[in-house]
């Protein structure tokens, strides 16, 4: 069994204040994610990438089709149709997001936002400070802004943090979109070594990429999408 | 019983009521009085359940019932119809409102806590601080002021009040001290479920965020459960992992909370949150 | 007398008073209300306690009427007149021969027995009215033994002064359920009410209530484990007695100010001073 069996996904918009609307995120998508692996998405923006995480994610709801996913708390489940309760459950302990965008609640500190992550898997609070603190070193997230609250951060500082806090985990699935999208070059390593980190102790992972040079050299297969339909694909 | 409590078919109404009231009334219909017998049907079809430790988070503009029905599971509002069922209370058997008065009165002292957006429904403000955590206290059966006022002390420090004001009127607290006041008046039997009734409204922002935190920090500590009501999205999406949307009197909606706002289904909830600032 | 119908009342008024009394005895402390009727002196006087009285005595009965332990008050004198001219019964002063005593703001230093019932005066028998003005809510808050705001004052008073400053008035628990108000009794007199021989009725006439303790009832003044119910104690006996065990009244001397200490229950104290003289039977204290 693959640890994600995607078969014919859809997902529409329907529009309810612009006279019922269909707007189209993505079509007859059909993926299979093994152990272990990592598939990188590409294509230009609006064509349906991270429709497909979100939908992974549950933060969508597909209109049709199924994700058959292998979960250590369910078994196989179905995340097309799985509960809330579940997909809480698979959120807090399987499944990690990570974007560019700041997810993380206000008035928490860089640290606490990480700290946080890994005490609502039940961590001890001791031990995942010291995690905490090593995931942000990593990162390289400047020693200063860890006492501080990361709505004043840059772009590059959120995504930094926002992979500390998903990676900390050390989820065993992680979805990434756009996870280099305004790092320098020295932060992209840290990435990449995180990445290859996570993926040798056996992390499952699926991202979306603008950066084709990294993202060849982390993933095992490469799929491009175009208007919500998955275009051309190949194994690395 | 794995949740922590579960509403089944909650209906409240305000009127005679005739045979019509539900066909005619609801957000299809776009209004909670039945043309028919002019009877007001604040919430109905209402089933929810809230887990231990979550945090559910309850949508909707005034009017669309929300409020009446954290009323009704406090007992402040008598349901017309509905089952209600708490797992802290003798393993979830009984339908607690067939209980007798006093028996959900005993329920609601112990495994309750409610704090409501106007202070005045919450506190007794010519008590003082102390006296209205007391009075939560003496309910149940604590009759020892000593004791008494360690707890409070307890609690006002948690909710950030100056020891010093524990013996004045909350009359002359301002509005967030007051819904602090409240938090440690609605905490102080330790209840394993707190209900929030826009507990920010009407505050400013930063006494916002400050009375926010708190709840989140109480959440988090003693991962009580809870159910927060509120028409703003910000202080949902802040606290809730789970939201229901209503809308005259119905359940419209209910998801993850972040589906919900990033793709919301029905179009009451689309226009809610394109109406987000 | 032939003017009135025995007793003042009519018979249907009687029988009304009486039933309701017997409700008040099955329900210890819960308040009965009843048809209060015009009585020929003003309401707030007594008529509470009046028309119980006047609903209970028979004329083989011997009446005391005291006011603030006192039987010499305009007040008790006209009630007493009343009673006595109105059912035929014989008056007395002295506790221990009474049958039946009417009283307003006290209980006598002699224990009472078991053949004789103790009438009291009450102007407001709501404890909870403090709290809370609606009747409606005070029955609900009765019913369920919602009884912390009552607490919670208290608590309040500790905390304000140092201790609970009732000084009558004093709710009590009555048999385990409703909390009363014995009507204005100084604290002194609380502790009589518990475990008595005597039955007590208590009448409110412009609050139209009747209410009762009947003997052997825990009676039980709300208190803190921290900080328990209290009597009244002084330094110094009576200055006309000597006696040190009972409930003194302060007085002033007009001319040269100065202040003393006597008995509020006049009888007894009478008696006492006879004691020292000649053999007087006097009660025995409530309590040991």
């Amino acid at each position: 069994m693959p640890l994600l069996n995607i078969e014919q996904l859809n997902k529409s918009f329907h529009l309810h204040q612009f006279g019922g609307k269909q707007i189209v995120g993505c079509s007859g998508i059909n993926l299979t994610l093994d152990h272990g692996e990592f598939i990188g998405i590409t294509g230009k923006s609006g064509a349906g990438k991270s429709t497909i995480l979100k939908c992974i994610y549950r933060t969508y709801i597909p209109t049709s089709g199924s994700m058959y996913y292998e979960s250590d708390s369910y078994g196989t489940i179905d995340l097309a149709r799985a509960g809330e309760r579940e997909m809480i459950e698979i959120r807090q302990k399987e499944i990690g997001y990570v974007s560019q965008f700041l997810k993380l609640l206000p008035r928490v500190t860089a640290q606490d936002a990480v700290i946080q992550e890994l005490v609502a898997t039940g961590c001890p609070k001791e031990r995942a400070e010291g995690e905490a603190r090593s995931m942000l070193r990593h990162f390289g997230l400047a020693e200063s802004l860890w006492d501080t609250y990361p709505n004043t951060f840059s772009g590059g500082e959120k995504l930094r943090l926002n992979l500390a806090a998903a990676m900390v985990k050390r989820p065993k699935f992680l979805l990434l979109d756009e996870p280099t999208a305004s790092l320098d070059n020295g932060s992209k390593e840290a990435v990449r070594d995180m990445i290859l980190d996570l993926k040798r102790q056996g992390t499952s992972m699926m991202g979306i990429f603008h950066d084709l040079e990294f993202m060849e050299k982390v993933v095992d297969q490469e799929f491009s999408m175009q208007s919500g339909s998955i275009t051309g694909g190949r194994t690395a | 019983m794995d949740e922590m409590l579960s509403v089944r078919q909650l209906m409240k109404t305000y009127g005679k009521g005739c045979p019509a009231c539900l066909d005619l009334t609801g957000p299809d219909h776009g209004r909670n009085m039945c043309p028919v017998c002019g009877t007001i049907v604040a919430c109905a079809d209402v089933s929810l359940d809230v887990y231990p430790g979550e945090v559910l988070g309850i949508v909707g503009e005034s009017g669309s019932g929300k409020s009446t029905l954290v009323k009704t599971l406090y007992f402040d509002e008598e349901p017309t119809a509905g089952e209600f069922y708490l797992r802290s209370y003798e393993d979830g058997v009984p339908n607690l409102y067939d209980l007798s008065s006093r028996k959900k009165r005993w329920v609601r002292n112990h495994q309750m806590g409610m704090v409501y957006q106007n202070p005045h429904l919450g506190l007794r403000l010519d008590h003082s601080a102390g006296g209205n955590i007391a009075e939560k206290l003496l309910m149940a059966g604590n009759y020892h002021v000593g004791s008494i006022r360690e707890r409070a002390v307890q609690l006002l420090e948690k909710t950030d009040i100056p020891i010093t004001r524990m013996d004045d009127l909350p009359r002359y607290f301002s509005g967030g001290m007051q819904q602090r006041v409240q938090i440690s008046k609605a905490m102080a039997n330790n209840p394993p479920l707190l209900l929030l009734d826009e507990v920010t409204t009407g505050l400013d922002v930063s006494v916002q965020a400050n009375v926010l935190d708190l709840i989140r920090e109480i959440q988090r500590e003693l991962g009580v459960s809870m159910i927060v009501v509120s028409h703003d999205f910000s202080v949902i999406r802040m606290l809730t992992n789970r939201t229901i949307v209503m809308k005259n009197g119905r359940i419209v909606e209910q998801g993850l909370t972040d589906q919900i706002m990033e793709d919301p289904q029905h179009a009451y909830t689309q226009l809610l949150i394109n109406s987000l600032l | 007398m032939s003017a009135y119908n025995y007793a003042f009342l009519d018979e249907n008024t009687k029988k009304e008073i009486r039933r309701k009394t017997l409700k008040a005895i099955a329900i210890p402390g819960y308040q009965v209300p009843f048809g209060s009727r015009e009585m020929p002196i003003a309401r707030g006087w007594g008529t509470g306690g009046l028309q119980v009285t006047l609903s209970v005595i028979g004329k083989q009965d011997i009446l005391k009427v005291i006011d603030q332990g006192n039987d010499d008050s305009v007040n008790a004198c006209n009630l007493r007149d009343l009673i006595s001219s109105t059912s035929e019964v014989a008056t007395t002063t002295d506790t221990l021969e009474a049958t039946i005593i009417q009283t307003r703001h006290r209980i006598p230093e002699e224990k009472m027995q078991a053949h004789q019932i103790l009438v009291f005066q009450v102007p407001m028998p709501e404890v909870l009215r403090t709290v809370e003005p609606s009747e409606q809510e005070t029955r609900r808050m009765h019913g369920e033994r919602d009884y912390s705001r009552l607490w919670v004052q208290l608590y309040e008073d500790i905390v304000q002064h140092g201790e609970i400053r009732i000084s009558y008035d004093y709710p009590v628990l009555v048999n385990g359920h409703y909390i009363c108000d014995p009507s204005p009794i100084p604290r002194f007199d609380v502790p009589k009410l518990h475990q008595a021989e005597t039955l007590f009725l208590f009448g409110a006439g412009r609050e139209k209530r009747i209410y009762a303790i009947p003997p052997h009832t825990d009676v039980v003044p709300l208190q803190f484990e921290d900080y328990p119910f209290t009597v009244e104690s002084y330094d110094q006996g009576c200055e006309k007695c000597g006696c040190t065990t009972s409930y003194l009244e302060e007085s002033f001397d007009r001319v040269d100010g100065a202040r003393h200490y006597y008995c509020s229950d006049t009888s007894f104290c009478g008696k006492k001073q006879v004691e020292q003289g000649e053999l007087v039977q006097m009660g025995a204290n409530w309590h040991g």
